[in-house]
């Protein structure tokens, strides 16, 4: 899978214990976090134009998640599944390479 | 995943990626993108120290955890205290702590666990020497708790303590200087630094590794919900900060002050600048602007002549 996080994201699965025995003793992590896919707090939707793109990676500098990542042949691409739609890569884009699109489901 | 040599070697900050998406911070959270960059300078060899915080929260619900590095939740107050404690029982057991090939010990708290609460336990692991990075995220009020003033609160900034309008107050008491408090403490490496900047965050982490001893770094973390700020223009503000001087980037090692950001030479932006962009400052009067303008210049020439000093 050609995401940021590759393998770590197809394996990661949700923990859902079903009794009390299965709660370890100490209040320890058992999973990570790319199980909780936050795509659906995002009102806007960064939308790339590969056209403007001149690949100076301040977009995938500058995001929070990180939900943005460098693709093989240089450009960046946008994981949907993560991004909240914040809208600082298309703020920080010095090209304006980024659009912030109304996203209807 | 892998990217070509030529893309790789373009890229400003580290390329590895120690900060799992799908955390729960807020949308353009400043302090999520300083977590960001301090697993990518220090990698997965890092023990880091949460106190309550929102980094309690951005860390993930029970049973995930977004750091692909060890975590150690803790009690507000304790900060200092428990990543003396960890460097002292890593050391007990022989251990290389800090420096190219250690383990890093790093405390990451926000302002009110450091200005406010966590205040003695930060002054006792400087005394003491421990060889650890503290990190205060600088957002500027209690945010997770519903931004409440701290002492790192600014002057005529709008909280849910200092309302402002007929019968409240704004805040009307500078922010608090904690890295001069640090200071004080001739500590080995102290540093201020901004998330607008990362290049030169992740030059200071870099340093504070190679450097015996505790090390403080204040970084200066926009929060969109509690400066009633849109979420796009949080890195623009954070520049903006640096710019008019409110929060100028430097550094204090051996003794000696070094000024990074602005340039010392030029006058800096002033203030409505960086004051405009965020809905928390729209209560403010004209008065209110001079005043905060005043003691923003103020700090910033007594910083030049230290730096002119010290230097």
């Amino acid at each position: 899978m050609n995401t940021l996080f590759g393998k770590a994201k197809e394996e990661a699965k949700p923990i859902t214990p079903k009794s009390v025995d299965e709660y370890p003793e100490a209040p320890v992590s058992l999973g990570i976090t790319l199980v909780n896919f936050t795509g659906d707090w995002r009102t806007f939707m960064p939308v790339i134009d590969e056209s403007k793109c001149v690949k100076c990676y301040i977009c995938w500098k500058y995001c929070p998640e990180p939900a943005i990542y460098i693709k093989e042949d240089g450009f960046v691409a946008i994981d949907y599944d993560y991004c909240k739609g914040c809208g600082i890569c298309a703020n920080e884009c010095p090209t304006k390479a980024i659009t912030m699109v109304r996203e209807e489901k | 995943m892998e990217i070509p040599e030529e893309v790789k070697k373009r890229l400003t900050i580290p390329f590895e990626e120690n900060f799992f998406a799908g955390h729960t911070a807020c949308q353009g959270c400043g302090a999520s993108l300083g977590l960001r960059y301090v697993l990518k300078a220090y990698g997965r060899k890092t023990i880091v120290v949460i106190p309550a915080c929102c980094s309690t929260i951005i860390a993930g619900p029970w049973p995930y955890s977004a750091l692909n590095a060890n975590l150690f939740h803790t009690a507000f107050a304790t900060t200092g205290a428990v990543i003396s404690g960890i460097e002292a029982g890593l050391k007990a057991l022989g251990y290389k702590v800090k420096g190219e090939d250690g383990i890093m010990v790093v405390g990451w708290a926000g302002d009110g666990g450091t200005a406010d609460i966590g205040l003695q336990a930060l002054s006792g692991f400087i005394e003491r020497g421990h060889d650890a990075v503290y990190i205060m995220y600088d957002n500027e009020a209690y945010m997770n708790t519903g931004i409440q003033r701290s002492s790192s609160t600014p002057y005529g900034a709008w909280t849910t303590n200092t309302p402002g309008g007929k019968r409240h107050l704004l805040e009307k008491r500078h922010k608090k200087k904690v890295i001069d408090i640090v200071i004080a403490h001739r500590i080995p490496y102290a540093a201020t630094a901004s998330v607008a900047y990362p290049e030169d965050f992740i030059r200071k982490l870099k340093k504070a590794q190679k450097i015996p001893g505790p090390s403080f770094i204040q970084l200066f973390a926009p929060c969109p919900t509690g400066w009633r700020a849109p979420t796009d223009k949080s890195i623009e503000i954070a520049r903006l900060a640096v710019q008019t001087a409110y929060f100028p980037l430097f550094e204090y090692e051996n003794g000696k002050y070094k000024i990074n950001m602005p340039n010392p030479k030029k006058e800096p932006k002033p203030i409505e600048e960086f004051l405009k962009l965020q809905g928390r400052f729209k209560y403010m009067t004209k008065e209110d602007v001079e005043a905060l303008q005043k003691w923003v210049l103020e700090e910033w020439e007594r910083l030049k002549k230290l730096a002119e000093v010290f230097g």
